[in-house]
């Protein structure tokens, strides 16, 4: 019944069952209703980490160990999962805010954009990924051979017994190729997201969880009465022990929970659909339970189907085709035929996930550099998209067919489950620098590739040449006595490391080599600007709006150039649509061109990211806008938040200091004014005080005189009398006070001159003579017989010596009074003295008789003073560069003395 | 009985305005040039009235007023603050030493002359 065209013609019905669906779904969300927006269908594709590996060799590791082997592949991510809603939510936004379009890219973006590292990665994932790959192939055309010769159980032969063009395995490699294409690179997608890939990896997940339940269910209750007689008939026969443990112990079964951990995440289809492919953030809250889930489901029957197969065959039936062969054996057809399709589906996704992100890595990272630089020199054809799409559709195939190659090599040596570690362990050296590099942002380019080359070159040593020398391709004495015969260098107990199976082996030398190397090499320099920027870019990517990341960019640009890039790699029309739809985004008036700011710049390269990968779209970027490169310092300060707070803090610090600093010189400048205001207030209130004392006298005695007319002549001459000289007294003050705030302001009015001292002593003793005489005292003159020139206002000192006898005459006492005058030449100056016989100053009044309205009213006779004559007077000498003093003792007279400066070096 | 009156002021010329206004009312009239000397006066006189200026020589007019008050065998002398100082805040502090009155210069004569009169008159 089964027959080849059958199985043939099933075959492609289910792949073209699938075909359809990814047609219909990309179709669906061209119209703008996306299938792919439900979580469970992102949860479900997710399960493309089930592959045939799973799919079969689960129960043939299962049987081979007779335990629970194959569970650490699943507890892993299992327990990963919990982790996701931290870790795998800051892989999705930065790779949105990025355009990130694969793991090589993340990386190569992450430590500054560069090719090298991209390159790097994707030949880590190619030669890493490749047996992967082939174990696919393996597991459908065996599956295939199999199925075919039903109702019998024959294991196919060797696989080189025939030529390639005949082999099934060879047709399947093409036939996956083609459909891979048809999924993959039917049009170059800005973000380079497959809808339709999505929807038919989710389907293919329930079909293969649905095959394989089918068989466990028909194992367990069919063949048997359930688990536990299974167990209990397997454990009779001896192929269970007592208890259910690892068979190598605790250890590594968590070695290879940490494996698989990594590996979900790692593996280029893993993060196809986990990352690149995510439609929605909130997905994730339901795949951190669904997918564990399925796990658990995809995983409850091969414990049964394992010690179903070893109770059912004898040996010769190879444990990894029990989920075929048992329902074969049981001429289930209908069922057999069901479950090769589940394992064609399991195998047939991952093939078509991984060879996409494969070919997408290998097209951006590792053509797209070359033909970069080639364009560079030479004006490329104008539809770059095309170009492109054919390097990928090239990229598939030949991916397709290493892998037919590896696997024709390698043969039957390796069991399934082995080939599908060693994989696990390649793309697990992604995780230092993936990791390492979404928390901590010390870490360079040259560190990345250090721990990459370092953690990929001890995974080709402890587990790719063994595996090599295990199939007989090389010479098994390194494996034995290590490389050179040192036994130290021993693949696969490196530095007398033994006693862990050569994952687990492999895994801590490998991972301790990279992630050593990654962090050794990292801190030998700080991250320069572009790493600086990456780094806060996908650490911060919780906290930071991507304006900010947009803001390090600085130079000028073309809008039109930039649309006509993307048009080159994207299609003409798509990428004006696109920057149609960010214009609209970015909420621009209609008509409004879109400014060729920073902001645009950074639309534009993340567009064209999301088609040729980070670090190329940089290249093409800059090739067409003029950029002034952004110094370390610049980025930083631009970028981490805490040097901006710091800086801020700073400017603020000196801002504050600065404040405070004009504060304090505010402060002392309000002294002064409010010790100036204060002075003013006193003089204002002395003077007002001055006016009121005559005026008070004047107006009581006119008022006196005019209310009684009949006041006895004498009286009221005596009262006019003082209300003249009040006058005067008002008179004066008001001179005087005009006069003191002129010389105080700088207006006076000095006429300066050759002026001779004794001349102006004669004349004040004409004028102030009198007033002395009047009150019966003698003045004394006692001056040389020649000219004593200095340089002054004659006026001036005319009214100060005036000031100074007249102050002499009031205080000398009645009748005996005696005032001395004289000029002395002293060194290179001249001091004129006036000396009387009052009562003399007190020593603590001495200094405040020069102050204003401070006069001394010691005096017999009422001063009748203003108050300011000696202030005035201490002015105008001290104008001429000379001083005015006293020298008193009470009782003994004053003598009031001012110098003034030689005319001698005068001119 | 004549009431007595003490004018104290250092400036002469309205110490005779004063002792003339009050001459003519009829009261006796001493006049003292500085504070030391009206407060001696008022010790010893016990004039019923002081006419008391601020800005002094020696004891100024406020210090006179302090110590008058606080000496009780002086409590029924009046004390009128004559001054050129006419400020709110020194007729506030004049006040609460205790003067009666508070009369700025220059003042009108018969404002004088009233005030001093109705202190006086309220004793009777």
């Amino acid at each position: 019944m089964l027959n080849q065209t059958l199985l043939v013609t099933v075959s492609f019905a289910y792949l073209g069952l699938l075909f359809a669906i990814a047609y219909w779904a990309d179709r669906q969300a061209d119209k703008g209703r996306s299938v792919i927006t439900h979580p469970t269908v992102y949860a479900l594709s997710l399960a493309v980490y089930c592959t045939a590996w799973t799919y079969y060799g689960s129960v043939g590791r299962a049987a081979a160990a007779s335990g629970i082997d194959f569970l650490p592949i699943y507890l892993g991510p299992t327990l990963a999962a919990t982790l996701w809603a931290f870790l795998l939510l800051k892989m999705i936004r930065v790779s949105k805010t990025q355009r990130i379009t694969s793991i090589a890219d993340f990386i190569s973006s992450r430590y500054g954009k560069s090719h090298l590292l991209g390159g790097l990665v994707t030949v880590i994932a190619v030669v890493g990924v490749l047996p992967y790959i082939a174990l696919q192939l393996k597991a459908v055309s065996s599956s295939f051979a199999i199925l075919v010769r039903y109702p019998d159980v024959i294991m196919p032969g060797a696989v080189d017994m025939v030529p390639v063009w005949q082999d099934k395995a060879f047709h399947v490699a093409l036939l996956l190729a083609l459909f891979t294409i048809l999924f993959g690179t039917r049009h170059l997608d800005a973000s380079e997201r497959h809808e339709g890939m999505v929807a038919a990896i989710a389907f293919e997940s329930i079909v293969k969880l649905v095959a394989f339940t089918a068989v466990g269910l028909f194992v367990t209750y069919g063949l048997y009465g359930g688990f536990g007689e299974i167990v209990a008939l397997a454990r009779a026969a001896g192929h269970l022990k007592s208890e259910l443990a690892p068979s190598n112990g605790y250890g590594v079964w968590a070695s290879l929970s940490l494996l698989s951990a990594l590996a979900v995440l790692m593996l280029p289809r893993q993060f196809q659909v986990a990352v690149v492919e995510n439609s929605s953030e909130r997905h994730l809250k339901r795949a951190v339970w669904m997918f564990p889930l399925y796990l658990l489901l995809i995983n409850l029957f091969v414990l049964p189907i394992a010690l179903a197969g070893k109770l059912e065959f004898p040996a010769g039936v190879d444990a990894d085709t029990f989920v075929l062969t048992l329902p074969i054996a049981h001429q289930q057809q209908w069922l057999a035929l069901f479950s090769y399709l589940g394992g064609l589906s399991a195998a047939t996704g991952m093939v078509i996930v991984e060879t996409i992100a494969l070919s997408t890595m290998v097209c951006n990272d590792l053509v797209m550099p070359g033909l970069l630089r080639r364009w560079m020199h030479r004006a490329p054809a104008m539809d770059l998209s095309r170009v492109l799409l054919r390097v990928r559709r090239g990229a598939i195939f030949i991916i397709l067919l290493l892998g037919y190659t590896y696997f024709r090599l390698a043969g039957e040596a390796y069991a399934l489950v082995s080939i599908g570690l060693i994989s696990f362990a390649a793309v697990a050296q992604f995780a230092p620098v993936m990791i390492g590099g979404l928390y901590w942002r010390g870490g360079t380019r040259e560190g990345a590739l250090a721990g990459l080359g370092a953690g990929f070159s001890v995974w080709i040593y402890t587990l790719l040449l063994p595996s090599f020398a295990k199939s007989g391709w090389l010479s098994a004495d390194f494996l034995e006595f290590g490389l050179f015969g040192i036994s130290l260098l021993k693949p696969q107990a490196l530095f007398g490391l033994e006693g862990f199976d050569e994952i687990s082996h492999c895994l801590f030398w490998s991972l301790s080599a990279n992630a050593g190397a990654f962090l050794a090499v990292s801190l030998r320099r700080t991250p320069n600007a572009e790493e600086t920027a990456q780094a806060t870019a996908f650490v911060d990517v919780m906290k930071h709006e991507r304006s900010l990341v947009s803001g390090l960019w600085r130079g000028s640009a073309e809008v039109g150039d930039l649309v006509k890039l993307a048009g080159r790699f994207l299609g003409e029309s798509k990428a004006r649509l696109a920057f149609r739809e960010y214009a609209v985004q970015r909420r621009l008036a209609p008509g409004q061109m879109l400014p060729a700011d920073a902001e645009t710049v950074y639309f534009a390269e993340t567009l064209l990211a999301g088609a040729i990968g980070s670090a190329s779209a940089r290249v093409m970027v800059s090739s067409v806008v003029q950029e002034e490169p952004l110094g370390l310092d610049e980025v930083m300060d631009i970028l981490d938040e805490a040097s901006r707070i710091r800086s801020y803090s700073h400017e603020l610090e000196q801002k504050s200091r600065e404040l405070e600093i004009a504060t304090a010189e505010l402060k002392a400048v309000n002294v002064g004014l409010q010790e100036l205001d204060r002075l003013k207030d006193d003089f204002m209130s002395s003077v007002t005080h001055e006016l009121r004392t005559p005026l008070t006298s004047i107006r009581a005695f006119s008022e006196i005189l005019k209310d009684d007319p009949k006041i006895e002549l004498k009286e009221r001459k005596r009262f006019l009398g003082i209300i003249v000289s009040e006058t005067e007294r008002l008179t004066r003050l008001v001179n005087q006070v005009l006069d003191l705030a002129k010389i105080e302001s700088g207006t006076a009015d000095w006429k300066s001159g050759e002026v001779d001292l004794t001349e102006v002593i004669r004349q004040s003793a004409e004028t102030a003579g009198p007033l002395i005489l009047e009150r019966g005292g003698k003045l004394h003159l006692d001056l040389p017989g020649v000219a004593v020139v200095v340089w002054a206002d004659q006026d001036r000192l005319l009214q100060v010596m005036l000031n100074l006898l007249s102050n002499a005459a009031k205080f000398i006492p009645e009748g005996k009074g005696e005032v001395k005058v004289s000029l002395t030449p002293m060194a290179g100056l001249y001091r004129v003295s006036v000396a009387d016989n009052g009562p003399g100053i007190p020593h603590d009044e001495q200094p405040v008789i020069f102050e204003k309205f401070r006069q001394s009213r010691d005096g017999e006779a009422n001063p009748m003073g203003t108050g300011l004559g000696l202030p005035i007077s201490r002015r105008i000498i001290e104008n001429f560069g000379g001083r005015l003093f006293v020298e008193s003792a009470p009782g003994k007279g004053a003598i009031f003395s001012f110098e003034l400066p030689s005319e001698i070096d005068g001119d | 009985m004549t009431r007595k009156i003490l004018i104290v002021d250092d400036e002469q010329n309205i110490a005779i305005s004063v002792e003339f206004l009050m001459k003519r009312e009829g009261f006796e009239v001493t006049v003292a040039r500085d504070g030391e000397e009206g407060l001696e006066r008022i010790r010893a006189d016990r004039p019923d009235l002081v006419l008391l200026d601020v800005m002094m020589p020696k004891l100024n007019g406020f210090q006179v007023c302090e110590a008058v008050r606080s000496d009780p065998e002086l409590a029924e002398v009046r004390i009128v603050m004559l001054t050129a100082k006419g400020r709110e805040a020194e007729i506030n502090k004049g006040m609460s030493l205790g003067a009666d009155a508070y009369i700025p210069k220059p003042f009108a004569t018969s404002d004088l002359v009233a005030k001093v009169k109705a202190l006086l008159g309220s004793e009777e």
